[in-house]
């Protein structure tokens, strides 16, 4: 029960996010002529936000098989590192381990990629309640949206700004519970670099390629540290 | 059924990419990848947070201003009070209110 409430209460500023933003890709699903249905398979069986919201594209476009896989892995390439990261945290996670694999959004591992200094049966079943609630937001937000079809009546621009302070705050913990901060000025200054270089549609992977690059050439002075 | 399969097909992607590296190094971890575990978080959080910021124009109005603001209200928080929840529902709302009136 202790930990349904904590994982609540971490997952609150995402439920803010997804519900908005999976409403969102209801209507526009919707409006694309694919019902309730469809949206619920997708935010089940997919679930990655930005992939969804682009699958609509593909599906109306006319996409081919190729096509679409080629474009799953260009956005979602990102996935890689998620669960790279959470090998050796996900290590001992026993049956929960499937789900949270297949659970780990950028806004879910954002909750817990740092947490990891209390392993044992409750705290993998409280990783299992934020991955968990998580989704329920996202799938409750598409079902919404998919049922409402059309744009909601009040404003709620600006609430998808939830996410990137979903980030910030992370960034900032992390910040001061780490005294190398050479891996967080790593990430900042290569996904800016790229971002400059490549524009705003195609930074993300060659940000990835330079960011493991320099770790991996800063490897010998950053395990000293350690 | 088109629509179906392609579907599908994203959904097996994506799951693919989750399981990966799971399925190679989950049983024995090679060094490098321990590693890569251990600094990569900080680096991909830093990633997201321009990802989240990339279409943020700074050269036509309101210049980015709102994003930075709110961005800092959210650091000023969380090293003020540690709580992540309070933290990013300020931001937000602080967010909000600004581009609404900037």
């Amino acid at each position: 029960m202790k930990e349904i409430k904590k994982a609540f209460y971490r997952s609150l500023p995402v439920m803010a996010g997804y519900v908005v933003l999976g409403t969102g890709f209801g209507i526009l699903l919707h409006n694309a002529g694919y019902g309730v249905l469809w949206a619920l398979a997708m935010s089940v069986f997919i679930y990655a936000g930005s992939m969804q919201y682009l699958g609509i594209s593909l599906l109306t476009g006319g996409a081919s098989v190729i096509t679409t896989v080629i474009t799953t892995i260009m956005v979602n390439a990102r996935h890689l590192f998620y669960s790279i990261s959470m090998i050796d945290k996900y290590k001992k996670t026993g049956k929960y381990k499937p789900y949270l694999i297949f659970a780990l959004t950028d806004e879910t591992y954002s909750l817990l990629c740092d947490d990891d200094d209390h392993p044992g049966e409750n705290f993998n079943r409280y990783r299992f309640y934020v991955s968990f609630f998580n989704q329920c937001y996202w799938v409750a937000g598409s079902v919404i949206g998919s049922l409402l079809g059309a744009v909601i009546p009040f404003s709620t621009e600006g609430i998808e700004f939830s996410m990137t302070a979903l980030f910030i705050a992370s960034f900032t913990e992390q910040w001061i519970n780490s005294k190398d901060h050479v891996p967080a000025l790593t990430g900042l200054a290569c996904t800016t670099a790229c971002l400059i270089v490549f524009g705003p549609e195609r930074f993300l992977i060659p940000a990835m390629l330079l960011i493991t690059l320099v770790l991996t050439l800063l490897r010998k002075r950053e395990e000293k540290k350690v | 059924m088109r629509a179906a399969i392609l579907i599908a097909l994203m959904a097996l992607t994506t799951m693919a990419l989750r399981f990966l590296p799971f399925l190679v190094f989950g049983k024995k971890t090679p060094k490098y990848i321990s590693y890569l575990g251990k600094v990569l978080p900080q680096a991909i959080i830093a990633l997201l947070i321009v990802y989240c910021l990339k279409d943020v124009s700074l050269t036509t109005h309101p210049f980015g201003i709102p994003e930075l603001l709110a961005g800092i209200s959210v650091v000023v928080m969380q090293v003020w009070k540690r709580n992540a929840v309070l933290s990013i529902l300020l931001g937000t709302a602080f967010y909000m209110l600004l581009i609404r009136v900037i």
